[in-house]
């Protein structure tokens, strides 16, 4: 029962990235190449009506994991305190800068809203691939000092950063030199799928540039990728335990490649959907394989004192996660019958669509 | 570790207190519009699709302001109250997750359709979103007090030796007693905010002598929906609420209603007066003797017990806090049932358009409605303390260990200070959308 709801989770956070991370794309694609009013509103047309429903899912998200693996939430929660809360407030600045810049029209009122969508987006995209470091890396379970634990065996907390940077230190940082680099991942990552985003979803003038950008940022991204797998043994020893073990795990990482290196012919595709399947690929791809490398761990410890958190050791009880699966699939129908209305009704390329014209 | 409760106290209170305000508004505000749809479906006048397509306006902003803050809400039971998630997350984490997966994404999937899809769909399809819509607003509101009613009355659980609660019987989270009461006084309360916004602005047009057709639409509206839900919040929704306070907390019921000592031969209800914890007395009371019997047990001498009967460490932690509270949401109930029953009743003899001084009070009970609502849930949430579950788990076990008060201190400001912003915001753009109200359909 615990691993059909981690299936569940992983894949609803996998979803999540996917929807929503096209959205912070879109953000970060409008911060830095949407210069022109017309580039801008084909931008926010793109994601216009999508993206309030695309952050539901990192609220069922949390609610599933809240329910499913309540020891997980109340330990990550608590303990990633300060990047959460500010993940929240740069949540909130988004979504006003999306729903109030047409409010007004007014120069100075669409710059601030404008700057206020597309630097939220940005961080938001920094912190989520922080996010998934810190999660990798582990933390210091119990906050344990000289072998002696400071708390309960699950429970810890993170300032966002220590002065020496580093994933080794005792008492970790949010931010440290390897989670900052998976943060850049995460923002190369989905800049490039949200520009594939406004590529399928408009007939904007920007798009010839942003195939040029997607190829571009492309090298980026296979360079910090590669980077990132070169260093990863410094975190964890053996980092493809897993992928010897059961080497049909290795399809993960071959869907990840595959969507990466299918990026590099962008300029050549004549269907406009084709980049953003291939980003999706990599996003879902390099998700999948991350959270595999360290299965069945949910949070490592990264001390010899408390062990590790695994999807059985912070899982409900098992009344209610079989409950649990009876009002789930009939909710998954559900959203699944939403979305098929939602891109059914909004299908095709949205120049048109209005969004923000109140 | 007091200081850590406290702020772990303030930042939920303070966040709930704002987030509040908004789907107090969109829960009843959504019904009205969907009322004004069918009107236009069935009557085919446009002023009642132009009179729909204005509050949606009211509402989108609402909404939009409703998420923003209420994404923390569901982050701060693990960020904030850690220990409380751990322990209880098998069982209220159903009720919020069933929240997520059933409402939220129905909600916001139909709302982009029901603001943006009129022209695509055609009249009968957008009166289906707007109706999805809110089914889902009144769903959220549905779960939530299903949460709710599970802290304060806890059923269908077992507590494991580790502490752990489990669930034992899913059907009794829904079947809960305190569930239906709750539930229904609330959206009550929600139905009688967004018809005093929307009888306050027609009232304001009427006034203004701008849009007055629009003017008296929303005041006829907002005065009937009113009458009713302001009826119904009372008796039974009210009634039937207090009396599951009385029977399952009864410590509670005496601090909320500022008995003291158990009376014999009957318990006063105290109309006025100021409660002194410190001596155990009412100081300048007014009231009325044994009604309060009656009301709770329909026996005039029927016996209440005071504070007096229980120990201290049980007494709810804010005993002033709880009976203003209390007294507020009772006093205002009242005040708007007489209200509106004046208005009802100038409305019926046609001359409630005319009647300066009902219009000019309409115009000002904008803020009260939304007063009533936020002093009903300090009643509720003031009323449990000093549990989160309500006898067996205290409040000050369920915050998160390792956040210190200092770092919740500085995301409480933070909170402040953005939410401040928020409220600035809101005002700005709801005065612009009142200020150009209404337009009207152009047929060419």
């Amino acid at each position: 029962m615990e691993l059909l709801w981690y299936i569940i989770l992983m894949t609803m956070l996998t979803i999540y990235v996917i929807l929503d991370g096209y959205d912070f794309g879109a953000g970060i694609i409008h911060l830095f190449f949407a210069k022109t009013e017309k580039d801008k509103k084909a931008v926010t047309n793109a994601i216009g009506p999508f993206w309030d429903a695309n952050e539901v899912w990192l609220i069922a998200v949390g609610g599933v994991l809240f329910f499913a693996f309540p020891t997980l939430y109340a330990s990550s929660f608590s303990g990633f305190y300060l990047p959460l809360m500010m993940i929240l407030w740069l949540l909130i600045f988004r979504a006003i800068g999306l729903e109030l810049r047409g409010q007004i029209k007014n120069r100075m009122w669409e710059a601030i809203w404008d700057k206020a969508f597309g630097i939220a987006s940005l961080l938001l995209a920094l912190f989520f691939g922080i996010a998934l470091g810190n999660i990798v890396r582990g933390v210091n379970l119990g906050m344990v000092t000289d072998g002696v634990s400071a708390h309960e065996p699950h429970f810890f907390f993170l300032p966002l950063w220590n002065s020496s940077f580093s994933p080794h230190a005792e008492h970790l940082g949010v931010i440290d030199w390897f989670t900052l680099m998976l943060g850049l991942v995460g923002v190369v990552s989905l800049a490039i799928h949200g520009a594939n985003w406004i590529i399928f979803k408009t007939n904007s003038d920007l798009n010839p540039k942003l195939k040029k950008v997607i190829f571009n940022l492309n090298f980026v991204l296979l360079a910090l990728v590669i980077i990132s797998l070169s260093t990863w043994h410094i975190i964890d020893p053996n980092p493809f335990r897993n992928f010897m073990e059961h080497p049909w795990l290795i399809i993960f990482p071959l869907i990840t490649f595959t969507g990466l290196f299918g990026l590099f012919k962008v300029k050549s595709f004549k269907k406009d959907g084709l980049g953003f399947l291939f980003s999706t690929l990599f996003l879902l791809g390099g998700l999948a394989s991350t959270v595999a490398s360290i299965f069945p761990k949910v949070l490592p410890s990264t001390n010899d004192v408390n062990p590790s958190l695994t999807l059985y050791n912070v899982a409900a009880h098992d009344y209610g996660l079989s409950v649990g699966v009876y009002w789930f699939v009939i909710a998954a129908l559900l959203v699944a019958v939403y979305m098929f209305v939602q891109y059914r009704v909004f299908r095709g390329k949205m120049d048109d669509v209005g969004y923000g014209d109140h | 570790m007091e200081d850590m409760l406290f702020y772990d106290r303030m930042q939920f209170a303070f966040t709930i207190t704002f987030h509040y305000l908004f789907p107090q508004l969109t829960m009843g505000l959504s019904l009205m519009i969907v009322y004004f749809k069918w009107r236009f479906l069935r009557t085919k006048i446009d002023k009642y699709n132009d009179a729909a397509k204005f509050w949606m306006k009211i509402f989108a902003l609402n909404f939009a302001m409703g998420v923003v803050t209420g994404i923390p809400m569901e982050f701060q039971f693990g960020t904030n109250w850690a220990k409380f998630s751990e322990l209880t997350g098998g069982i209220i984490g159903q009720t919020l997750a069933m929240e997520g997966m059933f409402s939220f994404f129905l909600e916001s999937s139909f709302l982009g359709l029901f603001l943006f899809g009129e022209k695509l769909m055609g009249q009968k399809l957008h009166f289906l979103t707007g109706f999805l819509v809110f089914l889902g607003s009144w769903a959220s509101g549905y779960l939530i007090i299903a949460t709710h009613s599970w802290m304060q009355y806890p059923v269908g659980y077992e507590i494991l030796e580790n502490g752990k609660f489990v669930l034992t019987n899913f059907g009794a989270l829904f079947s809960n007693p305190w569930l239906m009461p709750a539930f229904l006084h609330n959206q009550m309360g929600s139905v009688i905010t967004s018809s005093f916004v929307v009888a306050s602005i027609g009232a304001f047009y009427l006034l203004n002598n701008k849009h007055s057709e629009f003017g008296k639409l929303f005041v006829k509206t907002g005065v009937i929906f009113g009458l009713i839900s302001s009826i119904l919040v009372a008796f039974p929704t009210g009634d039937w609420a207090a009396k599951n306070v009385a029977k399952h907390q009864p410590v509670t019921f005496a601090a909320m209603e500022g008995i003291f000592e158990t009376e014999d031969g009957g318990a006063e209800i105290i109309l006025i007066g100021q409660p002194d914890v410190e001596n155990k007395k009412l100081d300048n009371k007014i009231a009325v003797p044994n009604v309060l019997s009656f009301l709770t047990y329909q026996r005039w001498d029927a016996e209440i017990k005071g504070l007096n009967e229980f120990d201290e460490s049980v007494y709810p932690t804010n005993i002033p806090g709880l009976y203003y509270s209390y007294h507020i949401m009772v006093g205002l109930g009242t005040i708007f049932i007489g209200l509106l029953l004046i208005a009802g009743i100038q409305l019926y003899r046609k001359k409630l358009y005319t009647t300066k001084w009902v219009l000019w009070t309409l115009m000002f009970m904008l803020p009260f409605p939304y007063i009533a609502n936020t002093a009903g849930w300090y009643t509720a949430e003031l009323g449990r303390q000093p549990w989160l579950v309500y006898n067996l788990l205290r409040t000050a076990d369920g915050i998160s260990p390792t956040v210190s008060s200092g770092n919740t201190l500085f995301t409480l400001l933070g909170f402040i200070g953005l939410y401040a912003l928020l409220g600035l915001l809101f005002i700005m753009l709801a005065v612009k959308i009142i200020h150009k109200g209404p337009e009207t359909t152009k047929h060419i």
